[in-house]
């Protein structure tokens, strides 16, 4: 079976699109020749050339505000947003235009537009390119949030986004970027909102976003030693999000770890938390619900700082020790 | 009409800024070297080839005068009077750095010699430079800010509203873009639809000019005349420096979108060389001199790599440390 990374998975699902849809072209910085800064539209210019591999200058604002501007008069633009951190400059068009643009028009035209964007940490760029700032736009009605955790889901949540006749924010991790696994190579769609069970277990889940996914595999590889079932969840798109089978996963085990990346006040595992605490799952837990995200600081330069600035997979498997203390309760 | 040259700039000066040219020439030579090891980790922006453009704005300079930096900013960080120990301590992510260990290459800041730091987001100094300019004038400290920022910058719309402000509040501020002909990938000739960036001045009435950026007299010459206009009240100025930045724009380029040719003939335009040329043919110094310096600046730039390596790292306890001022 064909393994590919996760840079070529989503390299493919674009390439495949665009091969079938004219109305699909991507703008952004450094996409051209330069194959964008971690070479996912590499060789994109070259077969489909620059009037829809669009090489933008450094304007954010400008870009983000064109493929509004483009998605509502019928074509499907795709933003690479160079770093998610300088969602900031495009946040005007994404949370003011883009997203509320359908509702205000009391239900006329559509944005149906993608933005991607590299994020997270682990890289040395320091706080201003390594941030995971997608509490903020999960918060805005309108908008769709996907964080795939794998090559597979990546490629098949991406045909969706694009599919998609709403504005879809579409995070890929840069530590994922290198990882591969076996995607499919015929194109298809993995629908928004519908969580991936990545492991099952009894004994505790562990519903995680991202990067996080990966972390919390290795807990439940290290616990199974210890005779612990632990269970993986990915929520993959936050935005619709699937509460049915977070709710199912804890009615199962009773005991609930949430992790992400981004900082954990504000995060949207306080989303989860109450979400899983407002349902029926509510009698079912056996133990305080315990979330992770980064420490509340920029993320430093420093290496060793860094790290210690996120979840590890440790402090994973060390909640989910504590979380399995507690006993379980007939319901 | 040149009022530095050779001939009628002091000589102590003159050698002090051709020590300072080498030394950031020698410094990001250095990174580049750890970098390609594996030592220096992250990300980093050289600026070989453009030594001229901070130097020869820096030269003008009062003390008490402020720069915002980007990105690519060792050179200006040097030629605003940094310590490169400390700069090196700050790329190997020691505590002794200037931001100890917590802000890398593109965060490096120097608030007390006036450097109000680099920066990680294209266009983020130009408001910043704009606002501490108004800490100037309406306190009257008589200071000037310098604000250092590239060609692919002058499209972000920071710069637009940065440079409007400060021309209706006459703001102490010179906006000086190293054209370096790239942004990244992106050439400035596709990116904008303008020859040169400092036209863009007339949009907000402000004086703009256009300096050979690898000539460090006449940048001196032109940044000198706005830093005056500025300190005077007269409001902001833009002087645009064309010069080009020797290496790949950061750690991994392969440069595609620029030819061997071009990057060579831009080599022999050796900001360094071209000093050097007009310093000995004035005969104010010998070769023994300049090569003595020279060989003063490599040894500094050797030095702090034994001070950085020497220094610890950051404890974990200061994670939590400075989110907030007290
Ligand atoms: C807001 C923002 N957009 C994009 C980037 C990524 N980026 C960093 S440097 C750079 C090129 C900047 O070009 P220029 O302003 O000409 O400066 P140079 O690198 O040539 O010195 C880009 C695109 C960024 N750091 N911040
Ligand atoms: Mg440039």
């Amino acid at each position: 079976m064909r393994e590919i990374t996760f840079v070529e998975a989503v390299r493919e699902a674009l390439s495949q699109e665009m091969r079938q849809n004219e109305d699909v072209f991507m703008l952004g910085e450094d996409i051209g020749v330069y194959g964008g800064a971690f070479g996912v539209s590499r060789g994109m210019i070259e077969e489909f050339g620059k009037e829809r591999i669009r090489n933008t200058p450094i304007s954010e604002a400008a870009i983000s505000g064109a493929a509004v501007g483009a998605a509502l008069t019928g074509m499907r633009p795709i933003v690479e947003l160079q770093f998610s951190d300088f969602i900031t400059i495009a946040m005007d068009n994404l949370v003011n235009q883009a997203a509320k643009i359908r509702y205000m028009y009391g239900g006329k035209g559509s944005v149906p537009m993608v933005l991607r964007t590299p994020a997270g940490s682990g890289t040395g760029a320091a706080a201003q390119h390594s941030q995971s700032l997608e509490a903020w736009v999960a918060h805005v009605p309108g908008l769709k949030v996907v964080q795939p955790s794998t090559a597979s889901d990546a490629k098949g949540l991406l045909k969706a986004a694009i599919d998609d006749n709403n504005p879809v924010i579409f995070y890929e991790h840069k530590l994922l970027y290198k990882t591969s696994e076996h995607v499919p190579e015929e194109q298809y769609s993995i629908p928004l909102g519908q969580a991936d069970v990545k492991r099952s277990g009894k004994d505790v889940s562990i519903i995680a976003t991202g990067i996080m996914v990966h972390r919390a595999l290795e807990a439940a590889e290290e616990l199974e030693k210890e005779g612990v079932e632990v269970e993986v969840v990915d929520p993959r798109t936050l935005v619709p999000l699937d509460t049915e089978t977070i709710i199912n996963s804890v009615k199962k085990t009773g005991r609930v770890i949430i992790a992400h990346e981004a900082v954990k006040r504000g995060g949207f595992g306080g989303e989860i938390a109450s979400t899983i605490v407002e349902s029926e799952a509510f009698d079912f837990l056996d133990a305080p619900i315990k979330r992770f995200g980064a420490a509340s600081v920029p993320i430093p330069y420093n290496p060793t700082l860094e790290k210690a600035t996120v979840p590890s997979a440790d402090d994973l498997s060390a909640a989910a020790r504590e979380v399995v203390s507690y006993a379980k309760q007939e319901v | 009409m040149s009022n530095y040259t050779v001939e009628s700039m002091d000589r102590e000066k003159l050698l002090d800024l051709y020590h300072q040219m080498w030394l950031i020439r020698f410094f990001d030579e250095k990174v580049d070297e750890f970098f390609a090891k594996g030592e220096i980790h992250g990300t980093t922006h050289l600026a070989v080839g453009q030594e001229a453009s901070a130097v020869g704005s820096c030269a003008v300079l009062e003390p008490k005068d402020k720069i915002t930096s980007t990105h690519r900013g060792h050179g200006h960080c040097i030629a605003k009077g940094a310590d490169v120990n400390l700069m090196m301590a700050e790329l190997f992510g020691r505590e002794t750095g200037y931001c100890k260990g917590k802000g890398g290459s593109m965060h490096i800041a120097d608030l007390e010699q006036g450097n109000l730091g680099a920066n990680g987001i294209v266009g983020g100094g130009f408001a910043i430079a704009a606002g501490a300019a108004l800490t100037s004038s309406m306190k009257n400290e008589g200071y000037v800010v310098l604000c250092f920022f590239g060609d692919g910058a002058s499209n972000e719309g920071s710069f637009h509203e940065a440079l409007n402000l400060a021309s209706i509040w006459d703001l102490p501020v010179v906006f000086i873009c190293e054209n370096n002909q790239y942004g990244m990938s992106g050439p400035v000739k596709e990116m904008t639809n303008i020859e040169h960036i400092a036209v863009r001045a007339d949009s907000y009435g402000i004086p703009g000019s256009v300096a050979d950026g690898n000539d460090v007299f006449e940048v001196m010459d032109k940044v000198d005349e706005a830093v005056r206009y500025a300190r005077e009240g007269n409001g902001p100025s833009l002087i645009e420096c064309k010069t080009y930045r020797w290496k790949g724009h950061s750690k991994s380029d392969a440069k595609k979108y620029r030819t061997r040719e071009e990057e060579k003939e831009w080599r022999e335009n050796d900001p360094i060389k071209r000093m050097r040329e007009q310093m000995i043919q004035s005969s104010i110094c010998t070769e023994e001199e300049l090569k003595s310096i020279k060989e003063r600046a490599k040894k500094a730039v050797e030095d702090s790599v034994t001070f950085s390596k020497e220094s610890p790292e950051p404890s974990l306890s200061t994670l939590l440390e400075d989110v907030y001022a007290d």
